[in-house]
């Protein structure tokens, strides 16, 4: 038995250690919101956070998360600065990626409220997206952020 | 599928293409009797296509996949805006497999392609939001005991004289007892949603994870299988030793079928462990001996020889014989996959007298009934319903229905819900590509330096041939979809002709977003500005002066020439190109800049790209998909290509088929030209001027022409060494 921490329940997964965080996440715990795209880590839809790190979950082995702390795309609330954002912008097309885009942008604003366009191409460089989504990204990271530092750099 | 003497893909193209884009239907079409079986569930169902709920609530059935172009937000407004309904009252859904839900002039086939969803609901929505205002209006009416002229509707109300209001919601039982209206009158005066920038309705549900795509499709029970598909295209189990894979906990079973080994499992995790551990001896017939290279070897020799005729205007062998100088040139193109970020995926849940599917199609029917055919079931007894699609750019309208028809035999064979999922690596070399391209085009200039004959060769494999689409689609010998671009370009060239081979291989190959115009327009607009260089000309105006008699097209290139800061100076090292291309109804100009280093590195800085796709419905989705096509057709400029070595594909995952990223990506600007043409397609345009305009610019950066795609850093370098 595993045990690990999702979205801040504990939860318990009887699965073999080697298998990936990701599949764990979309069978046994019904959370689909974080996708399968290349399944080495070259693509970044199935982006999720352990212990507040952005990590991709199609090679982390469940086994390695033992005791963690793991925040998926349905754990993050729909008032956050950065989904407000992406709506504002209306950055979806698809939308397959926009999950894990989504979870490297949030990483990114927890570790620099005010990150430049340097910042974004070199947190946002490992998610794909093939709708060509990435000028949408960047404005709606910027705008987050700047919404974020008019409330007093209230942490998102 | 069997039905397919109707479907005018080729009609439609000739008429967008040829005729300078027409609106697909200019007849009135059905929208569907009364829904009977719907109206059970909703008060007012007037047509297949709408539900009005006594809350007032406004369902709209949307019969096109949304593969992000926004079709679940641009088909609604069109509904909504005759309706004169509440926007905030609308929500979606996706139609079932019905005939009702065919393509307005495609023929009898459910299916989302063509750039055509926008042009081809247009008249038929409209009407069915006009004829249920009626029917609204004339409940009013009735229950006000008025004529219906006294009676407008507005935002969701029926407003009568002396004040009286009543809601759609209210009026929603008594409108379904109304006569359908025969010929439904459409409004006349301002348009309240239409060329507004209205949010996409499908954007939260794409944010918070809950958006369903098939590779999300869960039932209770199901299995996952993975399965081992052959090294070579055409090949077969020879033998199997699947002992381990079944002794591997979570397997529940191996079988082979048609296209492999399937493993089945509690998961997709054991399925793959258990296909790892298989062991198969192949027969690879024949496919083991295909390459790219000596394919290209053939190609270059058909090139050299006389193809079927695609176009033909004065004599362009015999003026480019008499001519003192001229150019000749030879454009290479290659195999590309369209990489959709959702891996291809199948759900198949498979009883004795039906077949439920859930999957992302973008071919409805056609996958439908080969689902029936591999079941042995009647069309009718397979259900299939559409999720949201993780990206289709045609490889979901798969004429062979590949991901479909795996899926249904993996389900026949285990006799349990089954959802086949593809890795990275099974998606990108299970073939169906863009088909690999040789041009070879030779041109001399008149006094003046323009164009006065054109000889245009191209090889490559027809898309349409062996399909059922080929009695229809294919005319002579031509497959119209493998010349669009250049048979039909707008350029005056007194003396123009296009020929085509057809070569046949076995690798797969589909329509892959833009279709043929993904190669023409590389090859067209390269050329000219080679003519533009050798007649000592600016290549913008060198293109104004022969678009004179094609003002759409005119418009977008000067729009996009003034935007784009066109003849304003640049760093060193800097370039600028421009290309302009007409596809699915639409104009499309672009100016890419670009710097270059040292190295043979090159940046694409900016692209301001101009639009014309006639009248509008939603500018932010024009611009959006205009994004959308320029990083499309720029990761295949810069990186894309696949290619085969001893029967085998080459690449694999984004590794070895890399795309642009965020890092990479250019400022990209949009104007779209206000019109009142008639509608235009968006999905597909913006992909192909995207690839001439950086590779113009990389020539006018450092002087070096690419004739082969993608512009490589290595091909760069190799330019410059030599020049």
């Amino acid at each position: 038995m595993i045990v690990f921490h999702v979205n801040g329940k504990e939860r318990r997964v009887d699965v073999s250690p080697d298998t990936p965080l990701l599949w764990v996440l979309r069978e046994q715990l019904g959370l689909t919101g974080s996708k399968f795209g290349c399944g080495e880590g070259l693509c970044g839809a199935c982006t999720v956070h352990i212990d507040g790190k952005p990590q991709r979950s199609c090679i982390t082995p469940v086994g390695d998360v033992r005791g963690k702390r793991v925040l998926t795309i349905e754990g993050i609330p729909a008032n956050h600065p950065l989904k407000k954002a992406w709506l504002a912008q209306e950055v979806s097309q698809c939308g397959y990626c926009q999950p894990g885009q989504i979870m490297s942008a949030v990483a990114l604003l927890e570790k620099k409220p005010k990150p430049t366009d340097a910042d974004i191409d070199s947190a946002m460089s490992g998610n794909l997206c093939r709708c060509g989504t990435y000028g949408r990204i960047r404005r709606a990271i910027h705008v987050a952020s700047a919404k974020s530092a008019s409330k007093g750099g209230r942490k998102p | 599928m069997s039905g397919g003497s109707k479907i005018s893909r080729r009609q439609f193209l000739k008429k967008s293409a040829l005729a300078g884009g027409g609106l697909l239907l200019a007849c009135h079409l059905p929208f569907g009797s009364r829904d009977a079986q719907a109206a059970a569930g909703a008060a007012f169902a007037p047509n297949a296509f709408l539900r009005v709920g006594t809350d007032g609530s406004v369902t709209i059935i949307v019969n096109k996949s949304e593969m992000g172009q926004g079709v679940y937000t641009s088909l609604p407004m069109l509904l909504a805006e005759e309706l004169c309904c509440d926007w905030k009252r609308v929500s979606f859904q996706a139609a079932p497999v019905a005939d009702a839900y065919n393509h307005a002039s495609f023929g009898p086939i459910m299916v989302t392609g063509g750039s055509s969803s926008v042009r081809s609901e247009w008249e038929r929505l409209s009407l069915a939001g006009a004829a249920a205002r009626e029917m609204l209006i004339a409940a009013a009416a009735e229950e006000w005991h008025v004529v219906p002229c006294l009676c407008r509707a507005e935002n969701g109300i029926v407003h009568g004289p002396a004040g009286k209001q009543l809601t759609f919601g209210q009026l929603a039982k008594r409108a379904a007892k109304m006569p359908l209206p025969k010929e439904p009158t459409l409004k006349s005066g301002a348009k309240k949603l239409l060329g507004k920038p209205l949010k996409r309705l499908d954007s939260p549900a794409k944010i918070n994870g809950t958006a369903l795509f098939g590779i999300d499709v869960h039932l209770p029970g199901m299995l996952t299988a993975v399965i081992a598909r052959p090294p070579v295209f055409g090949g077969r189990v020879k033998s199997l030793d699947a002992a381990k894979a079944k002794a591997l906990p979570g397997v529940r079973d191996v079988v082979t079928i048609r296209e492999g080994v399937a493993v089945v499992a509690d998961g997709f995790w054991p399925a793959l462990k258990g296909r790892d551990l298989l062991e198969i001896v192949w027969d690879e017939g024949e496919g083991g001996h295909i390459s790219t290279a000596a394919m290209h070897e053939e190609y270059a020799r058909l090139a050299a020889t006389p193809g079927l005729m695609a176009r033909k205007d004065g004599d362009a062998p015999g003026v480019l014989e008499k001519a003192k100088q001229r150019l000749d040139a030879e454009y290479e193109l290659p195999y590309l996959a369209h990489a959709t970020m959702e891996p291809l995926n199948c759900f198949v849940d498979l009883k004795s007298d039906s077949c439920l599917i859930r999957t992302g199609s973008q071919f409805q029917t056609m996958d439908r009934n080969a689902a029936a055919a591999v079941a042995g079931l009647k069309p009718e007894q397979v259900t299939l319903e559409t999720t949201f699609l993780g990206g289709g750019f045609g490889r979901r309208a798969c004429t062979g229905s590949d991901f479909v028809i795996e899926a249904v035999q993996v389900a026949k064979a285990i006799g349990r819900p089954v959802k086949v999922i593809r890795t990275r690596e099974d998606d990108m070399r299970a073939g169906y590509y863009r088909p690999m391209w040789l041009n070879k085009v030779s041109a001399c200039l008149d006094e003046q330096g323009l164009p006065l004959a054109w000889h245009h060769r191209i090889v490559g494999q027809s898309i349409i041939a062996g399909t059922p689409f080929e009695r229809v689609m294919v005319e002579n010998g031509i497959d119209h979809t493998s010349v669009e671009g250049a048979a039909d370009t707008p350029y005056a060239i007194p003396n123009l002709q296009v020929e085509l081979h057809s070569p046949k291989n076995a690798v797969p190959v589909l329509w892959w977003r833009s279709v043929g115009h993904s190669h023409t327009a590389f090859v067209m607009e390269s050329f000219l500005d080679e003519l533009a260089h050798k007649a000592g000309q600016d290549p913008y105006q060198y293109r104004r002066a022969l678009l004179a008699k094609h003002p759409r097209t005119l418009k977008v290139l000067e729009t996009a020439a003034v935007k784009g800061d066109w003849g304003k100076p640049l760093p060193k090292g800097w370039g600028r190109g421009i290309a302009v291309h007409e596809s699915f109804g639409s104009f499309i100009a672009q100016v890419a800049e670009l710097s270059l280093d040292d190295r043979g590195n090159i940046r694409v800085r900016r692209v301001v790209c101009a639009v014309d796709c006639g009248r509008i419905v939603n500018p932010d989705t024009i611009k959006a998909q205009m994004e959308s096509g320029i990083t499309f057709g720029l990761s295949a400029a810069l990186h894309g290509a696949i290619t085969l070595k001893n029967g085998r594909v080459e690449q694999g995952n984004f590794d070895s088929y890399p795309l642009v990223r965020m890092a990479a990506m250019p400022r990209v600007e949009v104007h779209i030209i206000a019109s009142n043409e008639p509608p235009g397609g968006v999905g597909e345009p913006g992909v192909p001027p995207i690839a001439p305009a950086v590779a113009n610019a990389l020539f006018a950066a450092c002087g070096a022409r690419l004739r082969s795609l993608p512009l490589t850093t290595e091909k760069i370098k190799a330019a410059l060494n030599k020049g």
